[in-house]
């Protein structure tokens, strides 16, 4: 077979994230069902497309401002599996020395803002952020990811109307899943058109098909260059689904088998995959191949993580304020 | 062989109720199947396998409580060469939430073991009150308690009164019986109760004042008990040596008319300004004399407070300090001595004065005796004492003059110097005060 | 050598803001009505003239926004100064600051610090009842991660905002609204001043009063009438409310043996309890009567003048609690 074309290789590379992310994602569940992830554990089986989708489209010195479902973003911005695992597991090694845990994952390397456990909390934040830059005459996209229950949130519109007002350059990636815990979106926005909502405070904003990771690509591609170009702020309605519960095993009293069933349906795997397969660029032997390559991958940075070390008892009260010179 | 165990499903859960299995042993199950349904705390909750494998034995009935990690179910790995299924290195460590350990008596905290020995009470002996029969405090104080008896207390001045931390410190610092300090009227002995009862020296002859008052009776009666206690002591533990040097003052007696004559009489200079000038300036020139006896050592002072018996009407003896003596210039010495004298007489000193000096200067002033040898006041090390001017006939460049002298005489604890260094410091006042411009 | 100036609070901070927007590019204010209205205290004051709108920034009534983005814009390698009109709004910005800006730095594992000031008006005393007059220095200071800082004299408001934006870590500035008309002279080269030590400001011999911010003019007051009859207070301003310099305290209490401490919050789990149980903890055995403390009335602030001025801590109120750790009647 002769060597595939760039944009054949570009769609392997979603593919590849979106496994990986599926793969991880899926092992924590089962690191956590055995007691060795704690705490709380939000799951983003269903939604790689949007993580996989959106981090291509930026740059190495843009930013990156995510919630407490931050693995899908972390692992395709490029955060090292091992660092993730290791911070699973409360070890030094971890991207945030063991101290974050799974909602607040920070890597300075990637320029990945960290988690936030508080709904919204990262809103405000990815604004200073866009603030900066204008303040310094960069060139800088800050890309902020936020479900559909922070838009119930005052900080939501606080900063949106913000970002509007100073026209700033910051790109919210609303991620509707459809519940905000175990609250449907009908319930929760009297106006559940979120993309009309945010567009109300003068920003350009539209709706995506979250489940199709091309869909997503182009639709913030296109975001982001308006944003570099000096178009302010934007706000994609990301509609997408998640087939786990809010955490890890909420009784999901809120919702049938029936809906996971028929968002399953759109699989943004089993999409990208049947496009692939049907243009015949995707053999099963490549694609058993890729699964393995991640499977080994997966093991090779649990196994190291493993090993890693704590972070001594001693060292609890470093970097509460920075050290001081003198 | 591969485990399906009870998994955690919350950050809370420690143990699950198996309601039902949704397998049976020989069938196949795929990563992501359900397996049993769990009952954890807040609701039934399907649990998935992690592994692909052919279900072997169900080890646990539908109804048991088991605990998070505990072995539900064993499966045989597919033979196939299918991508193993993910595991984490090593297999997971069970949690099991182990009730503690069933003692028959449980051990005593390490507080009651200790309160145990206090009161001499065998722990073996006692049974316990506690939960489980432990031991507990109220149990050993009652065993402790022979019939009858109040609780045993501390001993406590009379009356029951309180006494502050830092009273009762300075109370042992000073060598003053708690007990024989009788407190206030609102109960509480304080810092200047003790220093009342301790803040005296060895009296002069009682004056004569008509009819003092029952109160300043009892005062004076308690003064003198404790300048009693204290000189007692001090004669007891501290080794004194005593050096007497004769100061000729002329210079100082010129210096001080020629000042006087640009002063207004209120704020004229008398000689014990100067003198006391000299010994604070030579008491931080000299060490060893300046500073307290405390734990077998000298506690050196860098500032000097010095204190200046003062006698009171009606008998007794206060030694305030002014503080920061080397500092002041002569002017402002005599005006601080003329202060701290009206007011010690008045009652009105306050306690840092009363607590402060290190080092004291005892002049008899005009009526008193020649020289005196004095009795270190405690946790002092030197006593200075400058008796009566006089004159007396006195070698000049071979010829005899008349010149107005004093008896200097320095009382020094010997455990912080020898006469060597006494003889330095007296050395030193003498030479400040031929320089009396200088002072 | 240039003459020392007649200036007032405002006037020095105002002058610190101008030398701080001069000296580094990177230092902006933000917050309501800092540019056009000049300033809610009119601390900011032709600011905007001269640095213009993008570097004194008015931002609409948004709290929580402006302030999570002025944490955004620190993290982006700015340095702003966020106003915060009272303490009393800054409620609406509670979580930025306790759960971004003071626990970034931990939380990250030492990668992002925020070197953001926030300065805010706080206090009591002129009839703006219950949702207007609060003292919550206090609770902030009791959050790791944040340095509180307390100017009461016109160093101090010269001073410390330019120590504050070379702190790397988040620092908040509390001025208390009574201060803000106070005058006196400054000298001509006066600048920054250290943020991590208490003052004393009148030094004494027989009982420590610890105080800071608008309680520092009461308490000097008390000083005054306790020296009338006989007793010598030393006055020691906290200036850094956390973290405390409890040295400073501790040196004095041992030498007085007595304290009080003084604060416009509430007595219950204020910071006037934090510094009592410092010298209980570690003056234990100097101490010749328990510490004393004088706070404000445990309830809402009231609107009434009357009712106001009783629950305000008094300079009386100071000097008879000065009276009882010497074990003498009030009055």
């Amino acid at each position: 077979m002769t060597r595939p074309s760039a944009a054949v290789r570009h769609r392997m590379d979603l593919l590849r994230t979106m496994m990986l992310i599926r793969r991880f994602e899926e092992t924590c569940a089962e690191l956590y069902s055995a007691g060795r992830i704690r705490g709380f554990l939000h799951l983003y089986v269903g939604e790689e497309a949007v993580a996989a989708g959106v981090l291509p489209t930026i740059e190495a010195e843009d930013a990156v401002v995510s919630t407490y479902r931050e693995h899908g973003h972390a692992l395709a911005r490029g955060v090292p599996l091992e660092s993730l695992f290791a911070e699973m597991f409360g070890r030094v090694t971890g991207c945030s020395r063991g101290r974050g845990g799974s909602m607040h994952l920070f890597d300075a390397g990637t320029r990945f803002m960290g988690g936030n456990a508080i709904v919204g909390g990262g809103i405000a934040l990815a604004v200073g952020l866009a603030l900066a830059d204008r303040l310094q005459g960069r060139r800088r996209v800050t890309v902020c990811f936020l479900g559909e229950g922070a838009v119930a949130e005052g900080a939501f519109h606080e900063s949106l109307n913000l970002a509007a007002l100073w026209h700033l350059p910051v790109l919210l990636c609303c991620e509707n899943n459809g519940y905000a815990m175990g609250t449907a979106l009908a319930t929760e926005h009297a106006q559940t058109d979120l993309a009309l909502r945010a567009s109300s405070y003068g920003v350009a904003a539209w709706p995506v098909d979250g489940m199709d990771v091309l869909a997503v690509e182009e639709a913030a591609h296109r975001a982001v260059e308006s944003i570099r170009g000096g178009g302010g702020p934007h706000f994609l309605e990301l509609r997408t689904y998640r087939y786990r519960a809010h955490s890890m095993y909420d009784p999901e009293r809120y919702r049938d088998k029936a809906e996971v069933a028929q968002w399953k349906e759109r699989d943004p795997i089993r999409l990208l995959t049947e496009t692939l397969q049907a243009a015949g660029q995707l053999r099963q032997e490549d694609l058993d191949a890729l699964g393995r390559e991640i499977d080994e991958a997966i093991a090779a940075a649990v196994a190291a993580a493993e090993e890693a070390p704590l972070e001594p008892v001693d060292d609890l009260t470093h970097f509460v304020v920075s050290e001081r010179r003198s | 062989m591969a485990e399906f165990t009870m998994p955690s499903l919350g950050a809370d859960m420690d143990e699950g109720t198996l309601l039902e299995w949704c397998v049976s042993p020989g069938d196949t199950v795929r990563r992501g199947d359900i397996m049993a349904v769990v009952d954890t705390s807040k609701a039934a909750v399907e649990v998935e396998s992690f592994r692909d494998g052919v279900v072997d034995t169900l080890l646990v009935e539908p109804g048991t409580c088991v605990a998070v990690g505990a072995p539900m179910a064993t499966l045989t790995e597919p033979d196939d060469t299918a991508p193993p299924a993910p595991s984490p290195a090593g297999s997971p460590k069970p949690r099991t939430v182990d009730p503690l350990p069933p003692e028959e008596h449980p051990r005593p905290a390490p507080p009651v073991r200790h309160l145990a020995h206090e009161l001499g009470v065998d722990l073996a002996t006692i049974t316990g009150s506690g939960p489980g029969g432990r031991v507990t405090r109220d149990d050993v104080v009652q065993a402790g308690r022979p019939a009858a008896q109040p609780e045993p207390t501390r001993a406590a001045p009379a009356g029951g009164t309180r006494i502050t931390p830092y009273a009762r410190r300075l109370a042992a610092e000073l060598g003053v019986d708690l007990v024989g300090i009788t407190a206030p009227a609102d109960g509480v002995v304080r810092a200047a109760d003790v220093r009342s009862a301790a803040g005296v020296r060895r009296s002069q002859a009682p004056s004569e004042a008509p009819g003092p008052s029952k109160a300043a009776t009892e005062r004076h009666a308690r003064m003198r008990a404790t300048i009693a206690s204290v000189m007692t002591r001090s004669a007891r533990e501290i080794p004194h040596y005593h050096l007497t040097w004769t100061v000729d003052l002329h210079a100082v007696h010129d210096a001080m008319t020629r000042r006087n004559r640009d002063l207004p009489v209120d704020r004229r200079l008398v000689p014990a300004a100067y003198l006391l000038r000299a010994t604070a300036l030579a008491a931080a020139e000299v060490p060893g004399l300046n500073g307290f006896w405390s734990e077998g050592r000298l506690d050196q002072q860098s500032t000097v407070h010095l204190g200046i018996a003062v006698s009171l009407r009606g008998g007794g003896l206060v030694a305030p300090a002014i503080h920061d003596a080397a500092t002041l210039t002569t002017d402002q010495l005599m005006s601080a001595l003329r202060d701290v004298v009206e007011r010690a007489r008045r009652g009105r000193l306050r306690d840092a004065e009363l607590r402060d000096p290190t080092i004291t200067v005892t002049n008899l002033g005009d009526l008193g005796a020649e020289s005196v040898h004095g009795v270190i006041y405690p946790p002092q090390v030197a006593l200075v004492g400058f008796g009566r001017i006089v004159e007396r006939p006195w070698a000049v460049d071979g010829l005899i003059g008349v010149r107005p002298v004093t008896t200097m005489t320095l009382a020094a604890d010997h455990r912080a110097t020898d006469g060597f260094v006494g003889s330095r410091f007296l050395a030193a006042i003498d030479h400040h005060l031929q320089r009396p411009e200088d002072l | 050598m240039s003459k020392p100036i007649e200036t007032t609070y405002r006037e020095a901070l105002r002058e610190a803001l101008r030398e701080a927007l001069r000296k580094d590019e990177r230092v902006f204010l933000m917050g309501e009505d800092v540019g056009r209205y000049g300033g809610c205290f009119a601390v900011s004051l032709g600011l905007l003239e001269e640095f213009g709108p993008e570097r004194v920034r008015d931002t609409p009534l948004s709290e929580l926004a402006f302030v999570g983005a002025g944490i955004g814009a620190a993290l982006g390698g700015m340095r702003p100064v966020v106003e915060i009109m009272t303490v009393n709004f800054s409620l609406l910005a509670l979580d930025p600051i306790v759960n971004t800006a003071a626990a970034l730095l931990h939380m990250s594992g030492g990668q992002f610090a925020v070197p953001i000031v926030i300065r805010m008006t706080t206090g009591a005393g002129r009839q703006l009842a219950a949702q207007h007059s609060h003292s919550l220095e206090g609770w902030y200071a009791h959050i790791p991660g944040l340095r509180v800082l307390a100017p009461a004299t016109l160093e101090d408001a010269r001073g410390m905002l330019w120590s504050a934006l070379e702190d790397p870590d988040p620092v908040l500035l509390f001025e208390h609204s009574s201060l803000y008309g106070t005058s006196g002279t400054l000298p001509a080269g006066a600048g920054a001043v250290d943020i991590d030590h208490a003052a004393v400001r009148r030094p004494g011999t027989d009982v420590t009063l610890v105080t800071y911010g608008g309680t520092l003019s009461t308490t000097l007051a008390a000083a005054d009438r306790l020296a009338e009859d006989g007793v010598d207070a030393e006055v020691v301003d906290l200036r850094t409310l956390r973290p405390l310099d409890q040295d400073t305290v501790l040196d004095s209490v041992r030498r007085t043996h007595r304290a009080v401490v003084i604060d416009e919050g509430w007595r219950s789990g204020s910071l006037s309890a934090e510094v009592s149980a410092r010298i209980t903890e570690n003056a234990f055995f100097d101490l010749d009567a328990p510490v004393e403390r004088v706070c404000t009335t445990e309830t809402p602030i009231p609107y009434a003048r009357h009712l106001e001025l009783a629950a305000l801590p008094s300079p009386e109120a100071v000097a008879n609690a000065a009276l009882r750790t010497m074990g003498k009647t009030d009055g």
